[in-house]
């Protein structure tokens, strides 16, 4: 029988996890698309959150989150074309530490240009929570979860209905027969970051409201991880369920076992699942396994 | 090692895997011992030493996840999580059973050596990113363990006093007998390195990185390959953490975060994948780069007025970091070790270079 208490834990949780899965989807979008693994995501959802905030200082809100999305996605298309071109082919590790390089060198610039103070990042919305019988939601949580069912929403229509969304399956199927087709493949990866700016501004939006704007916010990324093995590197529906179980587990685990041993077991349940699902599953629960020649 | 041979004389396998090609690189390393144990002390700062004491500690460090990384292309970002085992091990021995270092130290390595077998184990059946993120898992699971289980971290501040090193009696504390010390570890650590890469299991590795299904094909057992790879490493990246925490004289988890993962990853990306000589390169780059970016910060911030050096030293740091990391994967995905070979190739045959 479900109290009261751990239905307000589900409820935020699966909250908390839907703004997850809209970080983890920009991560999936990359991964697909160009096999890239993106460790610089939560510093991309920093950035964005960075401008939307000093921008909303002069201009209304909704402008400032529109400046926000342009500006990221003007850097992921440099990004794309003056560090991950010619890094393509070359092995797993030289992207990896790549991205981990732009991680860093983001932490640095933005605090250098934006001052490491936290800025604080109001929504023009109602800021009373909302009750649904026993259980209370904060309205920022609703909006974020909103946004990234939208998002799901828009991507999925995107691709299964458009050309362009079919060039971009062909792409993250098999780039050398895409490009025989007469696709280009390079265009398709510039995309791909694109809509990685996109997702990742509106995730730095989304979370900067909701914890204030400082470099505090590239942890979030942190979370990515677990979000996107559980579900599966390569899969868009993956992201949603693996953003909503490490919602729903974490703060469980907040409300249940942090009393009991002195608290932090949030930030580490999701790693422990993620280890188990390993485990069991080694690509994640929507992941393929990679076939594999000599 | 520098000198110009006059041709190739080479008639076995066993010249060419040869770690002294030519009587002269004997005489090179002599050299290089000699400025390394009498010059460098003799004329170096206290500050200079202590950098030279961080670096000995790095350039182990790095050999062991080179060892992982580089030579059997398991990517770890567990590297601090490592480090952190072993220096809790070694601490505890040192304190709860007043074990001396030269017990302590190796035993810090076993615990570590055990713990990555451990995480090393689901490398069999997954692999690239999947083991990268598994890594970076257990990274922060030893984190808060060691946070979180007192009898490890000993209460509230999760540190372990050490008793400081005692070498025939003489116990090791200022930065010149640190400094002794540490290099007589950095130095097995280099010559450890050096024997794995030309052994068997050496190349078995290479080949595991290489070309996986190829290498099983030619008869390599992946698995326990990989699992040795794991071991060895962690066992020098233990030792590596045991020697930072009897340097520091402290044992905290909090010098052992994922900052130090990523700090070690980049050594030997810039220092060169799969090379002992470029993880030394590269353990000396990254320890000397907020070093020499605190001085080059101090020399142009007279000219800017209002020009706070410690508040912006962090973020200058990170840029370069960042930024000399992505240089070097465009520029020069070999590293600093490549760089190294290429000048040496070029001044083989000055002046005549054809």
């Amino acid at each position: 029988m479900l109290d009261s208490f751990a239905l307000i834990l589900i409820a935020n949780g699966l909250l908390v996890g839907m703004m997850y899965a809209l970080i983890a989807l920009g991560f999936v979008l990359v991964y697909k698309a160009t096999e890239a693994f993106n460790f610089a995501q939560g510093e991309f959802v920093m950035t964005g959150g960075f401008i939307a905030a000093a921008a909303a200082t002069v201009l209304p809100f909704w402008v400032a989150t529109l400046l926000s999305i342009a500006g990221l996605v003007a850097f992921c298309f440099g990004l794309e074309r003056v560090v991950l071109r010619p890094l393509l082919g070359r092995p797993i590790i030289a992207v990896i530490m790549a991205t981990i390089g732009v991680a860093s060198l983001l932490r640095g610039v933005v605090v250098l240009l934006f001052g490491s103070g936290t800025r604080a990042l109001t929504m023009p919305i109602q800021q009373a929570p909302i009750f649904v019988g026993p259980v209370m939601l904060p309205p920022i949580d609703i909006v974020g979860a909103i946004v990234s069912l939208l998002f799901f929403g828009i991507f999925t229509w995107l691709f299964l209905h458009t050309r362009m969304g079919l060039a971009m399956r062909a792409v993250a199927d098999n780039q050398q027969i895409a490009s025989a087709m007469g696709i280009d493949v390079r265009r398709y990866f510039a995309l791909a970051w694109a809509m990685t700016g996109v997702v990742s501004a509106l995730g730095g939006v989304i979370w900067g409201a909701l914890l204030g704007v400082d470099n505090q916010l590239a942890v979030v990324g942190l979370k990515v991880f677990p979000v996107v093995i559980l579900g599966g590197f390569e899969s868009v529906a993956g992201a949603i369920i693996g953003g909503l179980v490490v919602g729903v587990v974490e703060s469980l685990s907040a409300g249940y076992i942090d009393p009991l041993v002195g608290g932090g077991t949030k930030d580490f349940m999701p790693y422990v699942l993620m280890i188990a699902v390993l485990m069991v599953r080694p690509y994640g629960i929507f992941g393929k396994a990679p076939v594999q020649r000599v | 090692m520098i000198y110009r041979e006059s041709g190739t004389f080479k008639t076995s396998y066993a010249a060419d895997m040869a770690l002294y090609p030519l009587p002269l690189s004997r005489w090179t390393l002599a050299g290089i011992f000699l400025v390394l144990l009498v010059a460098l002390p003799l004329l170096a700062s206290p500050y200079m030493l202590t950098v030279c004491d961080l670096i000995l500690v790095a350039v182990v460090g790095a050999i062991g996840l080179n060892i992982l990384t580089g030579f059997a292309g398991q990517i770890s970002i567990g590297q601090g999580g490592f480090m952190a085992v072993g220096a809790y091990t070694a601490a505890k021995l040192a304190t709860v059973w007043n074990m001396p270092f030269w017990l302590a130290i190796p035993a810090g390595g076993l615990m570590t050596a055990l713990v990555g077998v451990f995480v090393g184990i689901p490398s069999l059946r997954i692999k690239g990113l999947y083991l990268a993120i598994a890594t970076l898992a257990s990274q922060f699971i030893i984190e808060w363990v060691i946070n979180h289980v007192t009898w490890i971290s000993g209460g509230i501040q999760a540190t372990v006093q050490m008793p400081p090193p005692r070498v025939f009696g003489i116990a090791i504390q200022s930065q010149l007998q640190f400094y002794f010390f540490l290099l007589a570890f950095a130095v097995i650590a280099t010559v450890a390195g050096k024997n794995f890469a030309r052994s068997r299991l050496g190349r078995a590795c290479v080949a595991v990185r290489d070309r996986d299904i190829a290498a099983e094909i030619i008869g390599i057992d992946i698995f326990r390959t990989k699992l040795i790879a794991f071991a060895i490493s962690s066992f020098i990246v233990g030792v590596a953490g045991a020697l930072y925490s009897y340097y520091l004289g402290i044992a905290n988890y909090e010098q052992f975060g994922l900052d130090v993962s990523i700090d070690y990853l980049a050594m030997i990306i810039i220092g060169g994948l799969g090379s002992v000589t470029g993880s030394i390169l590269g353990a000396a780059f990254i320890t000397l780069l907020p070093v020499v970016t605190r001085r080059g910060l101090a020399a142009i911030g007279p000219m800017f007025a209002g020009f706070d050096i410690d508040g912006v030293l962090p973020e200058v740091r990170l840029c370069l970091f960042g930024g000399l990391i992505i240089l070097f994967l465009v520029a020069e995905p070999e590293g600093l070790d490549r760089l190294w070979r290429n000048m040496r190739t070029y001044f083989r045959t000055w002046p005549f270079s054809y």
